[in-house]
């Protein structure tokens, strides 16, 4: 060992790296410092940063994928001046909602499925944190990810519209309106995303399966809204909304936050609802949370 | 000043008794912790690390209660998996430095230890590339690495010379020796080699079917007794070297015998030396024969014989008490 090689040289010149074990008597942080470093790890890791490159491709490319068609617009709105944005802030996730499952679908599994494959989860349990830090860090992580990535081309819009001198007060509400209206959507997103990553250590087996649980489930309850709107059963339109998350988002955001239902004919909830939508929305979320806890629960040494 | 104290420590599983009142005191220095797979060496760490419950007695890591307080013993601990825990897309640097974060360090203290850390270990430019490409014997490393980083007071080394070959698992036995002797961390390393914890430890535990066998230091182990292994040739005048030797010795009264099973035997007399003096009485005796000295070795006592030892008095604790449920006990492992 090159260490000890050295040791037995006194005399050589090379010798100046060799200063023998420091014991470290600076400050542990602690449980919280850990959480909240495991936190800015995943969050960076979901863009690929402190990764290889090829990992960095993909989200990147989604978060271009995502910004450019707010960026054209911007420049429309700009150029034409138009009175009003081509797009609510509220609608544009909905219309970017592929984009967005393929993100989750995609950074969901690299950020705990590569854990739980090669084993790192036993290490970080080794450590200060508990299972409930893990799973917060995680779960954060991925929805500040997913929020960076759907509130960035709202800030986009919003920039572009100040620029278009188009009203204040009005932009400024609706912005507000979509920032909610994403932080929601990345909240639910990540947790279903997580919760489905969790259950394999296979990363193809966890982006597959996330693909298919939100794009199945949009693609049956919007065929299904359009059979109902189409048979004149209206009033089953809102409640089959109940049943994928990107149109609970798209009730929630209907029913409170302004915004023009993308359910066949505009067929919202009511505010009546909209109530019903928020609970299963924000129930969705913990329940979510729930069962990452017990997951990780089992995951010991 | 202990290190790791157990007092009647019980694991059961629904089907299992992974640990049966398991009272154990270590102190500082390299601990080995020898055992069968199933004997209970790695759920005993997992207890000690605070991480599962003990269905009864209590243990206490560097005087800190594990049921309560292993939030504080995993700051001051560290822990080398068995298993392979290392992501293949980051480098060892990117990698330790994370895992030192998680142990609460600053972020520039972290990259320093882990430079300084993965010196130790004995990573170079290496460490700088993704761990997928590296050999096991450097991902032990790394994962030694990540276990020091944090300079902890103690650390546990699961089966930390598996899947090496035999120079990886010499260097890997040094830079073992060297965590306690060079870094001042005392270490409780398990094996289920005893010839490696031989030569390595100030200390061994036996735990087997989750019960203490011996816990003792390992010049007990080895020098309570000095075996020599004699071999001679065979003369014109003495044909059976061996056995002209074996009678002279025996006139003089000492005892031999002929290490049968093991290699050479019938060449090779075994005898016991009780000190210098039975050097010089070989010596003499086979020079008086004329006969050709070939080998005169000491034949360290292995540690298996421990194993073969209580192996031999539990049969026959068992035979006198006829306690079946005891051996049942014993059959099953965590």
């Amino acid at each position: 060992m090159a260490v000890e090689h050295s040791l037995t040289q006194p005399g050589e010149q090379t010798r100046i790296h060799n200063i023998g074990y420091r014991n470290y008597d600076g400050p542990r942080l602690g449980r919280a410092y850990a959480r909240r470093s495991l936190y800015s790890q995943s969050l960076r890791g979901a863009y690929g940063l402190g990764r290889s490159v090829k990992s960095k491709v993909l989200p990147m490319l989604l978060f271009v994928v995502m910004c450019v068609p707010a960026l054209i617009m911007v420049a429309v709105a700009v150029a034409t001046k138009a009175k009003d944005l081509p797009v609510d802030y509220t609608r544009y996730a909905i219309i970017m909602q592929a984009v967005i499952g393929l993100y989750v679908a995609s950074q969901g599994p690299q950020s705990v499925s590569r854990d739980l494959r090669f084993k790192t989860v036993p290490l970080y349990f080794s450590r200060p944190i508990e299972t409930v830090d893990y799973v917060r860090a995680k779960y954060a992580a991925l929805a500040s990810a997913l929020f960076i990535l759907t509130a960035a081309p709202l800030i986009v819009l919003y920039v572009g519209a100040l620029l278009a001198k188009l009203d204040f007060a009005d932009q400024t509400k609706g912005f507000g309106q979509g920032l909610v209206s994403v932080a929601l959507l990345s909240l639910l997103f990540a947790g279903i995303g997580l919760v489905i990553s969790a259950v394999t250590p296979r990363r193809g087996f966890g982006i597959a399966a996330v693909i298919a649980a939100l794009t199945i489930s949009y693609g049956a309850v919007s065929t299904v809204q359009a059979i109902a709107f189409d048979q004149s059963s209206t009033g089953a339109v809102p409640w089959l909304g109940l049943f994928s998350p990107i149109t609970l988002i798209d009730g929630v955001q209907t029913a409170f936050l302004g915004a023009t239902s993308a359910f066949p004919g505009g067929e919202g909830p009511s505010s009546g609802q909209g109530v019903v939508y928020l609970l299963v929305v924000l129930g969705l979320i913990a329940g979510c949370y729930g069962l990452l806890m017990r997951r990780y629960r089992k995951v010991g040494l | 000043m202990t290190v790791i104290a157990t007092e009647s420590l019980s694991k059961r599983f629904p089907r299992v008794t992974a640990l049966d009142r398991l009272s154990v005191d270590v102190g500082p220095g390299v601990t080995g912790l020898v055992g069968a797979n199933g004997a209970g060496k790695s759920t005993l760490i997992k207890i000690l690390l605070g991480l599962s419950p003990a269905t009864e007695g209590r243990a206490q890591v560097l005087g800190l209660d594990v049921a309560t307080e292993g939030g504080a013993i995993r700051e001051r601990v560290g822990y080398m998996p068995e298993h392979d825990c290392l992501p293949p897309d980051v480098s060892a640097t990117e990698f330790v430095v994370h895992m030192a974060r998680m142990s609460g360090l600053p972020p520039a203290a972290a990259r320093e230890r882990t430079a300084d850390t993965l010196r130790h270990v004995g990573l170079y430019e290496e460490r700088y590339r993704p761990i997928g490409g590296y050999s096991t014997g450097m991902k032990q490393r790394v994962k030694l690495a990540q276990a020091l980083v944090h300079d902890p007071q103690l650390v546990f080394l699961d089966e930390p010379t598996n899947g090496l070959d035999p120079v990886g698992r010499d260097e890997m036995l040094g830079l073992i020796r060297r965590i306690h002797t060079d870094f001042g961390i005392s270490v409780l390393v398990t094996s289920h080699l005893l010839g490696e914890l031989e030569r390595t430890c100030d200390h061994v535990v036996v735990i087997d079917g989750g019960k203490l066998l011996r816990s003792s230091s390992t010049t007990d182990f080895t020098q309570t007794t000095t075996t020599l292994a004699i071999e001679v040739t065979d003369t014109d005048e003495h044909p059976d070297g061996t056995g002209a030797l074996r009678d002279v010795l025996h006139a003089r009264g000492i005892e031999t015998h002929d290490g049968s099973g093991l290699p050479g035997a019938g060449h090779i007399l075994l005898l016991t030396a009780e000190g210098e003096e039975t050097y010089d009485l070989v010596r003499d005796v086979v020079a008086d024969l004329g006969l050709g000295l070939v080998r005169m070795e000491q034949r360290r006592h292995h540690i298996a014989e421990v194993f073969k030892d209580s192996d031999d008095q539990r049969a026959r604790d068992e035979q006198m008490t006829g306690d079946d449920q005891r051996k049942e006990a014993v059959g099953h492992g965590g």
